[in-house]
This record gives structure tokens, sequence and C-alpha cells, in this order.
């Protein structure tokens, strides 16, 4: 029955893949599919890995309305980019080697995070409640300093900024798909590893720990596999906060089951479905060029409203 | 059996017990009680090797039990905290086969298999194996939580408060359940059970071990510590220890 559900998820991902990469497809038809899968692979990767990220992160905070963005990536990104504007100039932010910058993008969020989590968790064993509230904090910290270099940009400058600070899958390169999609697949293949003891683990720490499990190291290496799948996929597109909480809800309602074998994948599906599915009405079916991440925040974050509203009261 | 040898234990560096020493019986049914803040849930986590002491050990059948690693604690104790988390979706079956998880390490094999099954029935769950606990009944659900601990197949259960929030019926089903457990003979558990219910530690418990302010008071057999004087004493408050029906009952007067 799981399997099936997690079958028609695939199947529901594999209909959305088609129409988006053959609805309305005219010549020359070789070079607008290049285009099209080019987007279509960034936006799987996207979904994908925040979709399971969320699901880990969720795990080891024990919180179902976390998000891994909670904790300052989005934060640090746009700060990164309103810091490459300011001392570049416009032009210098535009004329920047792509590839370059994205893998420093991916070292950069990928070694904060860790320094983060790394720091927190060796003060205080695993005391998952100060983690996020640290990584809140800093993301306070850093959005604050970057709201402040962002006064002094001049307009068009920040017109440039305000873009970077919304995920957009318009030109992703191919090389950088190349460079992303191994990560990805290792870090899906490592998070599947983890997954029994994950199940362990979302019965919280003291459980955890009375059952053999070593919580502080897995909740360390889950932390590193979030940064990873996070990094890549914000350095990919931009920050997408919400987008995670929906995947996760969505995936975890649809197979209706507990163990992270399944919770990962479906997750991961259904985040990259939303992606897949919301492009495609934005851009075939309403010819819209508007961005698809400020629905999808919008969506996730009433989302999120529902659930803790659906706390007090249940 | 459990020594407890000059432990102290601290939370956030603060001494919430200290100089803890006693033995505690390799089988029967053992009670901890005291006042609210007396210490009794952090020395159970001290006995589960959870609590790193500040001083002083915790041999568990002569093994130091906060220097063993986790997966070998895991073997020797199991532990029950108060208000467990309740998973989304989690079958009674599967919240039971976590308790093996010591033993397979997430490849779960028959024998593995046979112990959920034996713990379904032991607790009376059978029926209930494939309910989602968050459809279940706080009592069904606490038995649930016992249950799983007893699959863990460790010579100890420690068990911090199960029968809170339940009523008279669960309550003392739990605690004949566990109190069969702890009898001597093959497969017999020692059981640690934190209570705040006197009635049902007079009731089943073989041991006791009673605190205060987070220092030992007194710890023995139950006849000798659960006595009218002692217990008033403890909690400050006038109680009294007699007979129904050949069974003591511990009455406020």
């Amino acid at each position: 029955m799981t399997l099936r559900r997690l079958g028609l998820l695939s199947a529901a991902l594999a209909l959305g893949v088609a129409l988006f990469l053959f609805w309305g497809l005219r010549a020359p038809q070789g070079f607008i599919l290049s285009l099209r899968s080019t987007k279509l692979a960034a936006l799987l990767l996207v979904g994908g890995s925040v979709g399971a990220a969320t699901v880990m992160f969720q795990t080891v905070t024990t919180n179902r309305l976390l998000t891994p963005g909670i904790v300052g990536f989005d934060s640090l990104f746009v700060l990164l980019q309103t810091t490459l504007v300011l001392t570049l100039g416009g032009a210098g932010y535009a004329g920047l080697p792509p590839i370059p910058k994205f893998l420093i993008e991916t070292a950069c969020l990928t070694g904060a995070a860790m320094l983060l989590f790394g720091w927190v968790l060796r003060r205080d064993a695993d005391d998952m409640t100060k983690l996020v509230l640290t990584g809140v904090i800093f993301g306070v910290l850093m959005r604050g300093l970057a709201g402040f270099m962002q006064r002094i940009l001049d307009p068009s400058e920040f017109a440039i900024v305000q873009q970077a600070s919304f995920a957009t899958f318009a030109g992703v390169d191919p090389l950088m798909l190349a460079i992303a999609l191994p990560v990805f697949l290792a870090a899906l293949a490592l998070s599947l590893w983890l997954a029994p003891a994950l199940d362990v683990a979302a019965l919280g720490r003291t459980a955890a720990l009375s059952l053999g499990v070593d919580h502080g190291r897995l909740a360390l290496a889950t932390l590193g596999l979030i940064s990873v799948l996070v990094a890549v996929a914000t350095a990919l597109a931009g920050p997408m906060t919400f987008l995670g909480l929906l995947a996760a809800s969505l995936g975890a309602a649809a197979i209706r089951r507990h163990e992270h074998r399944l919770l990962i994948p479906a997750a991961a599906l259904t985040g990259a479905l939303i992606l897949v599915a919301g492009q495609f009405v934005f851009e075939r079916l309403l010819g819209l060029q508007s961005t698809l991440a400020v629905i999808v925040e919008f969506f996730g974050g009433l989302l999120f409203l529902a659930l803790v509203l659906k706390r007090r009261t249940g | 059996m459990i020594q407890i040898e000059n432990l102290t234990l601290q939370r956030d560096g603060q001494p919430i017990l200290t100089g803890v020493e006693t033995t505690i019986p390799a089988t029967g049914l053992t009670a901890l009680i005291g006042p609210n803040g007396a210490g009794k849930s952090t020395l159970l986590h001290g006995l589960a090797g959870l609590l790193p002491p500040a001083a002083g050990r915790v041999l568990v059948n002569g093994i130091d039990i906060a220097s063993a690693r986790p997966a070998e604690r895991a073997l020797r104790v199991a532990l029950l905290t108060q208000n467990p988390l309740l998973v989304p979706r989690l079958s009674v079956r599967d919240l039971i086969g976590f308790g093996r998880w010591p033993h397979h390490r997430g490849r779960p094999r028959q024998e593995d298999r046979d112990h959920v099954d034996e713990a379904l029935r032991v607790f009376d769950l059978s029926a209930l194996e494939h309910r989602s606990l968050d459809s279940l009944s706080g009592g069904q659900r606490q038995r649930a939580y016992v249950a799983m601990a007893h699959a863990q197949a460790t010579p100890w259960m420690l068990l911090d408060e199960p029968l809170s929030a339940l009523d008279p019926r669960y309550a003392r089903d739990i605690m004949e359940r566990l109190h069969r457990l702890s009898r001597p003979g093959e497969g017999a558990r020692g059981v640690v059970i934190v209570l705040h219910d006197l009635g049902m530690a007079a009731r089943y418990a073989d041991w006791v071990v009673t605190l205060r302010d987070g220092r030992l008071v007194r710890s023995g057999p139950r006849p000798e510590v659960m006595t009218t004087e002692a217990l008033s004493a403890l909690f400050e408050t006038g109680l009294a220890v007699d007979e129904c029906r050949g069974r003591p009952v511990v009455l406020p007067v």
C-alpha cells in the first residue's frame, strides 16, 4: 500500500516532468528542450534536496513545524549576495563567473552551518532547542546586517540584491547541475542509510539514547547532510524557506507512514513535484514570468499557520 | 543487582542528588518514592547511565553503566521516561519493535519479531497491534510504551511514573503485569519504578527507596520502609499505613 502511494507520487512527478518538457513545444525543438531540461533538472534537484533535508531536520529537532531555513541558511545567502554587490558593484556582481560563485556559495553555506552546529553541539551535547534558537539569532543578525548594507546600495544595485533574494531557476548553468547532482545523490544515499536510526531518533533524545542510539553523533551526521543538501539547493536557485515545510508535510500525509526510508523519498518527490507543477502552471498555462518562490512561500506560510492552529486545537 | 556508590548527579551544574549510597536487588519490584523535586527521575536517569555522575558511580550487574557505550548500555537497561514523544502514524507493533533496536540495529530478524509478539501478548495488545498510537486511549498507549521497554529484553526495566494520568483500572493492570515480570525465576526482570501513588507502591513493591531534597532517606524491604512514621515524616503530612483484606494500604489521616 505504502509503496503504491510512493509509486503514485512518482507517477505524478513523471507526468509533471512530461508536461513541463513537452507542453507547447515548438521549433527549434532541440534547443527549447535543452533549455527546459536544464531548468527541469534544477527544479528536481532543489525540490528533492529541500524536501529530504526538511524531513531529517524535523526529526533531529523533534519538531514538525521547522525547516532548515529557520537556522539562517536563507539569511546567510542574502548577506553573501549583498556583500558581493556592495563590494563588486552591480556590474562586477553580474560579471561573476557562475561556477566559482556557485562553489564558493555552497562551501560558505555548508561551512557556516557546520561551524554553527558543531559549536553548539560541542558545548551542549545535543541540545536541539539551543541549536535552533542560536540559528534563529544568527539569522536575525545576518538579516539585520544585510538590511544595513542594502541601505547604502544605490537603487539599481538594491534591485539586483532583491532579485537574488528570491529563488529563481532561470539561468542555471548545466555545469552547476553536473556538480550538484552527484553531491545530491550521495547525500540522499547517506540519508537513506541513516534512515533506521532516524526512526528511533524521532522518539526523542532520551528514548533514542536509552535504545542505544548515539544521539549526539547521529544528530551531527544528520545536520551535516542537511547542511550539504540545503547549501546546494540555495546556492543553485536561492532561498525558499517554506518549500521544505510543504514538501515534508504533504509527503508524509501522502504516504501515511513514519519510516524515514519512505518519508525521505516521499518528501523529496513532493518537493520536486511542487516546483515542477508550479513552474509548469506559471510558465506554460498562465504565461507568467512571476517568481514561483513567492507563491511557494505564500502557501508554505499558510500551511505553517494551519499546522500551528491544528496543534493548538488538537 | 544495582549498586549505587556515593552518587552525586547534577543538571546544568546544579546538584540534584548528593551522596546516594544503596543497593537495589536484582529481581523484584523496587519503588522510588518521595515528594516532588526529591530527585527520583534524576536518579532513574543516573541508573540508566544517561546522566554521568558528578561523583560516585552506578554498577549495574557489576558494570559501570555511565562509562558503557550506548549500544552496550541499551542491552542492560531499558528506560521509559515520563511523557514520551508521540510519533505521528506510528503503530503499536512498530513502537514495540523499537525496543528491539539495541539487538538488531536496524535489521530485524525472526527472533526480534518473536520478542515483539511476546510483548504484545504479555501486555494484551495483540488486538491493537496495527492501530496508530495517536488513536489509542492514554492507558492503552502507556501499556504500549511499557511493552516496548519489555521487548528490549534487558535485565532491568526503569520506568518513570508510568501510571501518571491513568485511571485505577489501567494503573492496576500495568502494575500487575510489571509485578509478574519481576518475580524471581527464568527471565525475571529487575523493575525500578518511580511512583507517586503510595497505594500502588504499598501493594506491589518488594523494595522501596525513599528520597527527599536530593538525598537518600531510606532503602530497604517495603514493610520496613513504608511505615506510618516514615511516610508521614517523608511527605510532611499525616499518612497511615494500614491493612485492608490482608493487603497494605496508605491513607491520608
